[in-house]
């Protein structure tokens, strides 16, 4: 069946306004189908979950778990007891470091992260490490924004007791070689943590073939409403993990002598969810099924082609990272003589979004030595003719610079 | 790191505002011809020998960096040099602070406002821009006269 763009962003009411949304990477837009799931739940049978014995509370309940295990088959986890419901990638990640990582790690032992990593595949081991006493260490890029696997293999004959890397950088796009840093880590005596925030709207996971750990990502840049993500956790893992929020929900049984957790993942989910978020995100799963993965990649991986050669093309421009095979939607640059904000400002006044700045890697553009990029970056309703919208905004900020 | 536009490593403090004062009515031209002149040509640009006071200040979301030296005497700002790099806001914002405050005394220049700085970059400053046109004066203010606790583009 052939990839009919025309007929994908007719779902998404958003592109009526006439923007050239290039910040996908950022936070995608939703369809129609996404909107209708959270409306009908605040229309139809708004409640709360799990508690009601009402008729709502158990329409409600069955929508909320139903995602769980749209969740289960996106991934291929074994149970749907292995998918945790979270605000997002950041909260998994915090999860991880708290629930797991505080309770594991001790002085000296060593966390592998990557100069890649969004700040919030950072902060958390930080100040795990910081508490611990732990050390981290990075791998390195080489001059095409690869991971360097020699460097990677180096610090893995240290026995980190952590690998913690990101599926496909945000701030450059290079997909990594997940599977195989997985095998390595897993065969180093390691638990590894897989960012998939990028990876799971772009690409998808299939998490008993990776075998990783732990897979953490967000709802919003895959077609979800914000508020809602999953971290995925092997579930001998998670069973043995200490909670991370404590109150209503995650119990079995709570008395003044003490209180016994809910099973995994209910352990994990305290206080009132954002139930309707978590609506929406099982219609956007239904959404990315129905074009199915591979479509999905492949229309991202010509739009990233068209990007990079129509780039190639603009006198003074720099792209930074790998060739369009080895990376997501994502093109991040730099026009000489015109800093990255003052393009987006001006790509602003041709109705084109892209983002301009640190993309949240601070430590990658200090690897640069930049201090801000542009970034563009397509998703599965981005068109060749939004990307020549964005070549001529870029034209008339030469034309203004000049 | 490309992002400089040929700048002059010396202060050129002789240039006036080529552009004009800016013409009340806003237009629709963000970058105007002397917004872009003072971030290709910036005045009072480098470092001066034995500064009475320097301070330098970055805006960690954007990168942008602002550095002011001055030599005050009598209490009189008797010259003035910026340096720093980042985006058009605020390099031109800095190049035309330091034109203001050159041969002012500090009181006056402790009385700059926000909307000074506004009203010198006569365009309109979006929300996610506003920092980038006040890092400048954050630095006089901070730097220069010790206020810790100046939040002025906090403020609405
Ligand atoms: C690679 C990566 N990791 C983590 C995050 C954080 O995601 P969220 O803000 O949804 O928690 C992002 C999003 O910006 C990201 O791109």
């Amino acid at each position: 069946m052939r990839y009919d763009v025309d007929a994908i962003r007719a779902d998404f009411p958003i592109f009526e306004t006439g923007i050239v949304y290039l910040d996908s990477a950022n936070t995608s837009q939703r369809p129609r189908q996404v909107l209708e799931a959270m409306d009908e739940y605040y229309t139809k049978f708004n409640s709360n979950i799990h508690r009601g014995a009402y008729r709502f509370s158990e329409i409600a309940t069955e929508h909320y778990e139903s995602t769980r295990a749209k969740a289960k088959r996106f991934l291929n986890a074994r149970s749907t007891r292995e998918i945790v419901y979270t605000r997002g990638t950041t909260e998994g990640i915090n999860l991880v470091a708290y629930g797991w990582g505080r309770k594991h790690l001790t002085a000296g032992d060593l966390i592998v992260l990557t100069i890649l990593e969004h700040h919030s595949n950072i902060v958390p081991w930080q100040i795990l490490a910081a508490e611990k006493g732990a050390r981290l260490e990075w791998v390195d890029i080489d001059e095409q924004g690869r991971l360097r696997q020699d460097q990677f293999a180096a610090l893995l004959e240290q026995s980190p007791k952590l690998v913690s890397f990101g599926q496909i950088s945000n701030a450059m796009g290079t997909i990594n070689p997940y599977a195989e840093m997985t095998a390595a880590a897993k065969a180093a005596g390691a638990m590894v943590l897989i960012d998939g925030a990028q990876g799971a709207p772009h690409a998808g996971i299939d998490v008993q073939a990776v075998g990783c750990d732990f897979y953490a990502f967000s709802g919003h840049k895959m077609l979800g409403p914000t508020g809602a993500g999953i971290l995925y956790g092997r579930r001998e893992v998670l069973e043995e993990m200490d909670p991370f929020l404590a109150g209503g929900d995650m119990i079995r049984t709570v008395r003044k002598e003490g209180t016994i957790y809910a099973e995994v993942p209910t352990k994990f989910e305290a206080g009132t969810m954002p139930i309707a978020q978590v609506i929406g995100l099982g219609a956007a799963f239904d959404y990315l099924e129905g074009l199915g993965m591979s479509s999905v990649r492949a229309h991202e991986l010509e739009m990233t082609e068209y990007a990079l050669e129509a780039l190639s093309e603009v006198p003074d421009l720099t792209v930074y990272g790998p060739p369009a095979s080895e990376r997501g939607g994502v093109v991040s640059f730099d026009v000489k003589g015109i800093h990255a904000h003052d393009l987006a400002t001006i790509l602003d006044r041709h109705q084109v979004a892209i983002r301009a700045g640190h993309h949240c890697a601070q430590p990658l553009m200090d690897r640069l030595d930049v201090s801000a990029t542009a970034r563009a970056s397509f998703y599965v309703y981005t068109k060749r003719e939004e990307i020549d919208v964005m070549i001529e905004g870029i034209r008339d900020a030469q034309r203004i610079f000049a | 790191m490309a992002v400089q536009g040929g700048r002059p490593s010396g202060g050129s403090a002789e240039h006036g505002r080529t552009g004009g004062t800016p013409p009340s009515e806003q237009d629709e031209q963000f970058y105007r011809e002397y917004i872009l002149d003072h971030y290709k040509n910036p005045r009072n640009f480098g470092r001066l020998e034995a500064p009475t006071l320097s301070h330098e200040e970055d805006n960690p979301l954007c990168g942008d960096v602002v550095g002011i030296d001055l030599k005050v005497s009598d209490g009189q700002i008797e010259d003035v040099r910026f340096h720093g790099r980042g985006c058009a806001i605020s390099q031109a914002s800095a190049s035309l602070l330091t034109e203001r405050i050159k041969g002012q005394s500090l009181d006056d220049a402790r009385k700059i406002s926000k909307e000074d700085v506004f009203e010198d970059l006569g365009i309109a400053i979006s929300p996610a821009r506003v920092k980038c046109a006040l890092l400048s004066l954050k630095v006089l203010k901070v730097g220069a006269w010790g206020l810790g606790d100046w939040s002025g583009e906090e403020e609405e």
